[in-house]
């Protein structure tokens, strides 16, 4: 569904990507593993836009979509929540959510909000409160319930698990793997938890110094002992 | 938030305080009042002022000291009463405002309003329109526009030029005057879509600028610092307010005595009905989805793009409805007048609308209103005081900075409800 071909990017002469080769297939959830710098986030945010890139090219759905500016590639149905949640801190969580459906049909709102209540029941409660009073996690529920109105085909999901308690964590993975399994939704995962990130993926690939230097399943990877000292020590 | 935790240096630490305000005063009073060259027969000599110094030194040291004891005794009670401002249900600030409509309608019909009370009032709903306007710029897309006098100024000049070469009456000029500068708005929002906050600032206030000085120096256009005189007024339908007229006259139309305090009162209702237009107008946009991402793209610009927002389209429709205000408030200015020159829309313009909108709560319509009856109002009432009057303006500015640094009302209402019966249960809650 996403194809990254030979992708390579900088800020000015440090290169943060080279020669990135990656394939998201429809329908599953693909994690993306790396220590701080590795590039995953220069990764993304090449796909969605920013003009860092220095070569290759990105594919989405087939239509080459490499230097489209990112509302462009966000209203082609690629989905983004991006790092640090950046939710809306003085507009009320309705807001924020309503804010999701910018680009769609406003007809499609009353039953996409219901579902991404079903999904994040937490934010039921807090519909009236402004976004800035909720708690990390509650934020993150909604950063992602904000992208999902939206009706993506595909969901860039950027360090969903950043500053927030194990067990909150975990359960917004939970949301994660049932997202993708009940409404058929791509989804590329990019995560420094590795291995709760390489426990729900279908497939994985770990990334160091812009490039990806492993690939597998997610079990292939969990299993792998070069894997497991770099990134598992002392996890599970 | 109870007063009595927040530390407050007892009286000897007040008396220091005041002493090192006092003898800053001293040093900065010795260059400023305390010499003075003298022209005399020998030529020029000093003349030294001591005594001066020492006033100024012991004035500073009283205010201060006086300013210390308000603050430790008195402003405890103020915060208590202003504190409840910002608290009050939603309901309440809504149902203030149609009193202030209501008031406003009825004003022209009470005993004691006479001409000159009406005209100021129209002075100040003009600034009342340009804060609405302003409002939607800067509180609500978040762009700071210290320029925004030069679309007031393109309104104005808009309608007298039309007027004067094309004979084009004021109700056709209007629309195409807010036309006109909502126009120069998108023109100006090009080159700064990439900045932010401070840089904006000082390109707007640099746009300001060149616009004051193309209307006083391109001469063969807008007749430069002479301006442009015998701008015509407004009819209404057709209706003039003169005395007498090549058409019909109100006062013949309705067959009633000719009184030049009908044009007053005309001009008033006038932009009563402009400014009320804006606020409508604002207060529908933000519900709408344009409204949402102006206010949406103050709070995060990543975050926008991020959902398929284009923060060009977003910033240049801001730029260019809150310009389109400005320049239907500026022919109306120019009606009202009859006359314009450059020197009407200087720098200070743009900043006293500016204070409006944050001393009135970035985003609150009433707040405006009340700003905007303090900075404009009060110097015009207090016109008697001469030169004092601006003292009074910049102690009211201080005073509500200290007490209100958030504005005099700025609750912001949510857009979105989900329905009317727990929405309005949620909104009691603080």
């Amino acid at each position: 569904m996403l194809t990254v071909e030979g992708l390579s990017a900088g800020y000015g002469r440090i290169e943060a990507l080279n020669g990135i080769d990656l394939e998201v297939r429809s329908g599953e959830i693909m994690s993306l593993v790396g220590a701080n710098g590795a590039g995953k986030t220069t990764l993304l945010m090449t796909v969605c836009g920013a003009p860092l890139r220095t070569a290759g090219r990105i594919l989405f759905d087939g239509e080459d979509i490499t230097g489209l500016p990112m509302h462009e590639i966000v209203r082609r149905g690629l989905g983004h929540v991006p790092e640090g949640r950046r939710i809306f801190p003085r507009m009320t969580v309705l807001e924020n959510l309503r804010m999701g459906g910018y680009a769609a049909d406003p007809k499609n709102f009353p039953s996409d909000l219901e579902k991404v209540l079903t999904l994040f029941p937490q934010l039921k409660q807090r519909l009236g409160q402004r976004g800035g009073t909720l708690s990390g996690g509650e934020q993150q529920m909604l950063a992602i319930g904000r992208a999902l109105i939206g009706r993506p085909r595909m969901l860039l999901l950027d360090e969903p698990s950043l500053g927030l308690a194990p067990l909150i964590a975990l359960q917004l993975f939970q949301a994660i793997v049932a997202i993708n399994r009940d409404e058929k939704l791509t989804v590329l995962l990019i995560e420094q938890n590795a291995y709760q990130a390489l426990k729900l993926a279908d497939r994985a690939c770990i990334m160091v110094n812009g490039r990806i230097t492993l690939h597998g399943t997610g079990a292939e990877l969990l299993a792998d002992p070069a894997v497991q000292a770099a990134y598992l020590e002392g996890a599970a | 938030m109870a007063a009595a935790d927040r530390q407050r240096p007892p009286f000897v630490a007040m008396l220091r305080d005041s002493a090192l305000a006092a003898v800053v005063a001293a040093l900065l009073a010795v260059p400023l009042l305390g010499v003075r060259l003298v022209d005399n027969a020998s030529g020029l000599t000093l003349d030294r002022r001591l005594p001066l110094v020492l006033y100024a030194a012991a004035a500073v040291f009283a205010g201060r000291l006086l300013l210390s004891l308000a603050g430790r005794y008195l402003a405890p009670s103020l915060r208590g009463m202003t504190a409840s401002l910002p608290g009050m249900p939603r309901n309440s600030l809504v149902i203030f405002g149609w009193v202030l409509v209501a008031a406003a309608l009825l004003l022209p019909w009470m005993p004691f309003a006479e001409r000159n009370l009406i005209d100021k009032l129209t002075l100040i709903l003009i600034y009342v329109m340009l804060g609405w306007g302003l409002n939607i710029v800067v509180g609500l897309a978040g762009l700071l526009d210290l320029g925004y006098v030069a679309f007031y100024a393109i309104g104005a000049y808009a309608y007298a030029l039309l007027s004067m070469h094309f004979g084009l009456s004021f109700w056709i000029c209007l629309p195409l005057a807010g036309l006109i500068a909502a126009m120069f708005g998108i023109a100006l929002g090009f080159p700064v879509l990439r900045l932010r906050g401070d840089y904006l600032a000082i390109v707007t206030l640099g746009f300001g600028e060149i616009i004051r000085v193309v209307l006083l120096n391109w001469q063969a256009v807008t007749n430069g610092p002479n301006g442009i005189t015998g701008i015509e007024r407004p009819t209404l339908f057709g209706l003039s307010f003169s005395r007498a007229a090549d058409g019909p006259t109100f006062a013949g139309f309705f067959g009633i005595e000719y009184a030049p305090a009908q044009r007053v009162y005309f001009l008033y209702y006038l932009i009563l009905a402009l400014a009320m237009l804006t606020t409508l107008f604002a207060q529908r946009i933000r519900r709408l989805p344009t409204g949402r991402a102006w206010e949406a793209l103050r709070e995060d610009e990543i975050a926008c793009r991020s959902l398929g927002m284009n923060p060009v389209t977003v910033k240049l429709s801001a730029f260019a409805i809150g310009a389109s205000f400005a320049g239907l408030a500026g022919s109306f200015f120019a009606t009202r007048q009859g006359f314009i020159s450059p020197e009407s829309f200087s720098f200070i313009e743009s900043a006293t609308i500016l204070a409006i909108v944050v001393l009135g709560g970035m985003g609150s319509q009433i707040g405006i209103v009340l700003a905007a009856v303090l900075l404009v109002g009060l110097p015009e009432w207090f016109r008697d005081l001469a030169e004092y009057r601006m003292l009074v303006f910049g102690g009211a500015m201080v005073l509500i900075m200290l007490w209100r640094p958030q504005g005099l009302l700025s609750r912001r209402e949510p857009t979105v409800l989900l329905d009317p019966k727990p929405a309005s249960a949620e909104a009691t809650v603080p």
